[in-house]
C-alpha cells in the first residue's frame, strides 16, 4: 500500500511539474541539417508523385491519407 | 473518374507547408502508362510561384491521352480514344506558425465533368518540431455516356445524364521524432454520393452449356472509405535517405485495402540522385463483386471491376535525377531533368480472363485462366527553381 501511494505521488508530481514547464524542443534547429537535406523531404517531386499516386488510384480500390501533412521540419 | 480528382488534390494540398512556403519552382512532364491494352500518356507542367512575403500560387496543367482496347472494352465494347484536360489553382497563405491554402480543380472529358474545391490548414507547434494539418475537399461530378454514331464519331447519349457528389476530410501530423527521423500519420474519410459505376461496364451471368451473358454493373449510390497512414523517413549516415510507409483501408463496400511502399534515395557523383521504390498492394473484393453471376439479375448490386476484386500487385520502380546549370541565366537557381520509371504487375484471385471462354473446347464460363496485367509507368521531367 505504501508503494502505490509513492507511485500516485510521483506520477501526480510528474504531472502538475510537466503542465507547468513547456516542451521543449529535443531537436534543436540547428540540429536539423539532415532533416533539411532535400532528399529528406516528404514529396520531393510533387508533380511527379502526384502522377504516380494516380496511377495507383485509378487501378485500385484503395484511395486516401497517401499525403504527408507537409515538410515541416521547419529546417529552411 | 473521382479518382483522379481526390489524387490530383495531393498537388494543391501536400505543399501546405506550415510556416514555409513552398520554393517557387516549374516543373514540365511528360507521363506515359502503357499496359493491359491501355496507353495513356500526356503533359503535366506545375507552375509555384510566392507574391510577397506570404502568399503563394500554384497551377497546374494536366492531360491525358488514352488509347484503351482493355479486357473490359474487348468484352463489351469497341476499342476508343479519349482526352481528359485538367487545370488546377491553388492559394497559399502564410500567417505565423500557419499556412492556410484552398484551391479548385476543374476536370473535363466527353463524358466526365468534374469540379473540386478544397481548403486546408497547416500548423507548425513544439518548436517546429510538429505540424498538424487539417483539409476539406468538395467535388461535383457531372456523368454522361457516349455512343458511337454510323460514320465512328462520338456523341453523348441523350436518354442518360447523372451526377456524382463527394466530400473528403482528413488530418495530418508530421512529427520530428531525432535528428535524422521523421514520422508521418495521415487519416481520411471519404464519401461519396450519385452515380458511381461505370455507364458502360457489364458484369457477366452464367448461361446453360458453360456460356455467359452480360448486364449493366449496378452499384450502390453511396461509398464511404477511412484510409490511415503511418510513414517513417530516415536519413542514413552517408547521405541517403530510407522511406518506409504502410496505409489501411477500408470502405463501405467492402473493400479492405494494405499498402507497403519502401523507397531508398542515394545521391551520387555530386550531380545525380537515384532511389528505388518497391511497393506492395493487396485487397479484398467488394461484398457485391463476382466475376460470374449465377443468373441475371441475382443481387441487388452488381460489379464486375478489377478494381474491386480480389489481388495483389507489386511495383518496383527506379529514378534517377541530373541537377544542372544553365548559363547565363541568373533567375534559374537550380534545374534538374529526371527520368523514372514503374513496373506494375497486379495478379487477380477471382477476375478471370472472359475472352477466353470456349465452352466446345471445355472452357466453360468461370474456369478460363486467372487474369494477370503487367503494366509500365514512364516519367520524364524538368524541373527549375528560380
Amino acid at each position: 500500500m505504501r508503494l502505490v501511494r509513492i507511485a500516485f505521488v510521483a506520477a501526480a508530481l510528474v504531472v502538475v511539474s510537466s503542465a507547468c514547464t513547456p516542451i521543449q524542443p529535443w531537436v534543436k534547429p540547428f540540429e536539423r541539417e539532415h532533416l533539411a537535406d532535400p532528399i529528406m523531404a516528404f514529396d520531393r517531386n510533387p508533380v511527379s508523385s502526384a502522377y504516380l499516386d494516380h496511377v495507383f488510384e485509378a487501378r485500385e480500390g484503395a484511395r486516401g491519407a497517401s499525403g504527408s501533412a507537409g515538410g515541416g521540419c521547419g529546417c529552411n | 473518374m473521382r479518382k483522379l480528382l481526390a489524387l490530383v488534390l495531393l498537388l494543391g494540398i501536400a505543399p501546405a507547408f506550415a510556416g514555409v512556403l513552398p520554393e517557387d519552382r516549374a516543373d514540365v512532364l511528360y507521363h506515359r502508362y502503357q499496359g493491359g491494352g491501355i496507353t495513356i500518356d500526356g503533359p503535366s507542367v506545375l507552375v509555384r510561384k510566392k507574391i510577397g512575403e506570404s502568399f503563394s500560387v500554384s497551377a497546374n496543367y494536366y492531360m491525358d491521352m488514352v488509347s484503351s482496347a482493355s479486357i473490359d472494352v474487348k468484352l463489351s465494347a469497341s476499342k476508343y480514344k479519349e482526352e481528359r484536360k485538367q487545370k488546377s489553382l491553388s492559394v497559399d497563405y502564410l500567417h505565423g506558425k500557419s499556412t492556410y491554402s484552398m484551391g479548385v480543380i476543374d476536370s473535363k472529358e466527353s463524358d466526365y465533368v468534374a469540379d473540386t474545391a478544397f481548403w486546408a490548414l497547416s500548423q507548425d507547434m513544439f518548436g517546429d518540431l510538429t505540424t498538424v494539418s487539417l483539409s476539406y475537399k468538395r467535388g461535383w461530378n457531372d456523368v454522361f455516356r457516349n455512343v458511337k454514331l454510323a460514320d465512328g464519331s462520338k456523341t453523348r447519349d441523350p436518354t442518360f445524364a447523372d451526377q456524382a457528389d463527394s466530400r473528403g476530410y482528413s488530418v495530418g501530423l508530421t512529427q520530428i521524432l531525432t535528428r535524422n527521423l521523421i514520422f508521418g500519420f495521415n487519416y481520411e474519410v471519404d464519401e461519396d454520393e450519385g452515380f458511381l459505376n461505370s455507364p458502360y461496364r457489364s458484369v457477366r451471368f452464367a448461361t446453360p452449356g458453360g456460356g455467359f451473358q452480360l448486364e449493366k454493373e449496378i452499384y450502390p449510390r453511396t461509398h464511404t472509405s477511412n484510409a490511415a497512414s503511418l510513414r517513417l523517413k530516415y536519413y542514413m549516415p552517408w547521405r541517403a535517405a530510407l522511406d518506409g510507409s504502410y496505409r489501411f483501408y477500408t470502405d463501405t463496400w467492402g473493400v479492405i485495402g494494405h499498402t507497403l511502399d519502401m523507397t531508398y534515395t542515394h545521391p551520387m557523383w555530386k550531380k545525380w540522385i537515384f532511389d528505388g521504390h518497391l511497393r506492395y498492394y493487396k485487397q479484398t473484393a467488394a461484398d457485391f463483386y463476382s466475376d460470374l453471376f449465377p443468373r441475371q439479375g441475382s443481387q441487388n448490386f452488381l460489379a464486375r471491376d478489377k478494381e474491386l476484386a480480389t489481388y495483389d500487385a507489386i511495383t518496383v520502380g527506379l529514378q534517377a535525377s541530373y541537377d544542372f546549370t544553365i548559363p547565363r541565366v541568373r533567375w534559374i537557381q537550380k534545374s534538374s531533368a529526371t527520368l523514372r520509371i514503374e513496373h506494375m504487375t497486379i495478379n487477380y484471385d477471382d477476375f478471370r480472363d472472359a475472352t477466353r471462354t470456349d465452352p466446345a473446347n471445355g472452357i466453360v464460363a468461370g474456369t478460363e485462366p486467372l487474369y494477370k496485367l503487367n503494366a509500365n509507368v514512364f516519367q520524364a521531367f524538368v524541373s527549375i527553381w528560380f
